[in-house]
């Protein structure tokens, strides 16, 4: 019952672990940004758990908030996002690269 | 004798996955990343003849040592300058290196004196509350100075490499930018009608409040960045460029950044001479007290926030 607070740490270092394994094992590059974001997230409140609120505020609005959509317009602009209609041709040209 | 497994039983197990892996028999990324293939880049005729000729004028006047005595001896002077000039900065460098005391000597200052002397008298002495930032922006203001200076010539670097100048360029920017946005989207729109007067608060809450609770200037600056970028792919770009647009991005930049420049140097050369400065301390507590700290706050908040949109829209469209 003491040890609460420093169980729920754990628990939270464990998802910034799995997370920061599976941004760079997740195939689609939209789905690494989102676990990035979610990174993010737990890696604010960890510092909140430190002691140390004004890190912890610029953490959620940076790290989670503005370079993922940084993130997000870059994939939009080198057009990474693509719509489903698209898709088989895209497929058959890394398949021609490959041969 | 240990049972071997067949070759055709072992390929099916993780080990000869993780050793196919480790050698880089195989990339398991070809074919299952998003990826686009590069374009082979065909010139125009016009083009082309148009960079030959520039890179041979290049060559004449930059390159060609041959025939420009001035260009020789000017390159001969640069380079012994140039020389002179690493040995001189090194050499006050390590001159100034020699005077500070040897590293790890439990008598040193850092040691023992600077903690206890900011945890003790901080309070007395910049009038904050909130320890942290009265030690960020008046201690050590020069740091932060430089930290403000930096995000000021990343964006620069960043216009100088996004920023689109021609207005017909521009235009088609605006209008391909606009194909991808999701138009009047309900849920987006509600959203950001109720979120952003909110976020805003709070971000000019942060700042305000620097002096007294967690926070200061660079968080709430990010805050209302974020605000921003949030209202601004909500209802396009039309909307905020009623409140926000080049003109009032670059007098708000470049007067935060004077701002601060000027109340730091008045900080710096009186405490570095030792004369009393004429900025009341105040009351710690109250919303308008810690000398310095407050006007400072508002500046690298005004600074971070237009550095963070600044970003948005020209990453997003090549322009604010």
């Amino acid at each position: 019952m003491v040890n609460a607070m420093t169980f729920f740490q754990y628990i939270l270092l464990g998802f910034l672990v799995v997370c920061a394994i599976s941004v760079s094992f997740s195939k689609k590059l939209l789905n690494s940004i989102l676990i990035f974001m979610s990174y993010s997230l737990v890696m604010s409140i960890i510092w909140i758990c430190l002691e140390s609120p004004d890190l912890a505020i610029t953490e959620a609005a940076v790290g989670a908030g503005v370079t993922s959509v940084l993130f997000f317009v870059t994939l939009k602009k080198i057009h990474a996002i693509d719509e489903s209609g698209t898709k088989g041709e895209k497929e058959s040209m890394i398949e021609r690269r490959r041969r | 004798m240990s049972r071997m497994k067949s070759e055709e039983e072992y390929r099916k197990t993780k080990a000869f996955h993780f050793f196919r892996w480790l050698s880089g028999e195989k990339d398991p990324y070809i074919g299952n990343l998003e990826m686009k293939p590069q374009e082979e880049y065909i010139g125009e005729e016009t083009s082309i003849r148009d960079r030959m000729r520039e890179s041979q004028t290049v060559m004449d006047k930059v390159y060609n040592t041959k025939h420009n005595r001035w260009l020789l001896l000017f390159r001969r002077f640069y380079r012994i300058m140039a020389v002179i000039f690493c040995i001189l900065l090194a050499g006050l460098l390590l001159l100034t290196v020699s005077y500070l005391p040897p590293t790890g000597n439990a008598s040193n200052p850092d040691n023992n004196e600077v903690a206890s002397r900011y945890i003790e008298s901080g309070m007395q002495e910049t009038g904050a509350v909130n320890i942290v930032t009265g030690m960020i922006l008046t201690y050590r203001a020069f740091d932060t100075f430089g930290e403000t200076n930096v995000l000021f010539i990343a964006t620069c670097c960043v216009m100088i490499m996004l920023m689109v100048e021609d207005a017909e360029l521009k235009k088609q920017e605006v209008m391909n930018d606009r194909r991808f946005e999701p138009k009047n989207d309900a849920i987006l729109q509600g959203t950001a009608m109720i979120l952003v007067p909110i976020i805003f608060i709070f971000g000019i809450y942060i700042i305000l409040n620097g002096h007294l609770s967690p926070g200061g200037g660079f968080s709430g600056g990010a805050t209302i960045g974020a605000g921003m970028i949030l209202y601004a792919s909500a209802f396009s770009f039309k909307k905020t460029q009623r409140f926000f647009d080049e003109k009032i991005y670059k007098i708000a930049k470049v007067s935060a950044l004077c701002v601060y420049g000027l109340i730091g140097i008045y900080y710096y050369v009186t405490g570095a001479n030792g004369i009393e400065n004429h900025i009341p301390l105040g009351i710690p507590g109250h919303i308008v007290s810690a000398g310095i700290i407050f006007p400072i706050n508002i500046c690298v908040g005004i600074e971070v926030a237009c550095t963070m949109y600044a970003f948005y829209a020209l990453f997003r469209r090549g322009g604010l």
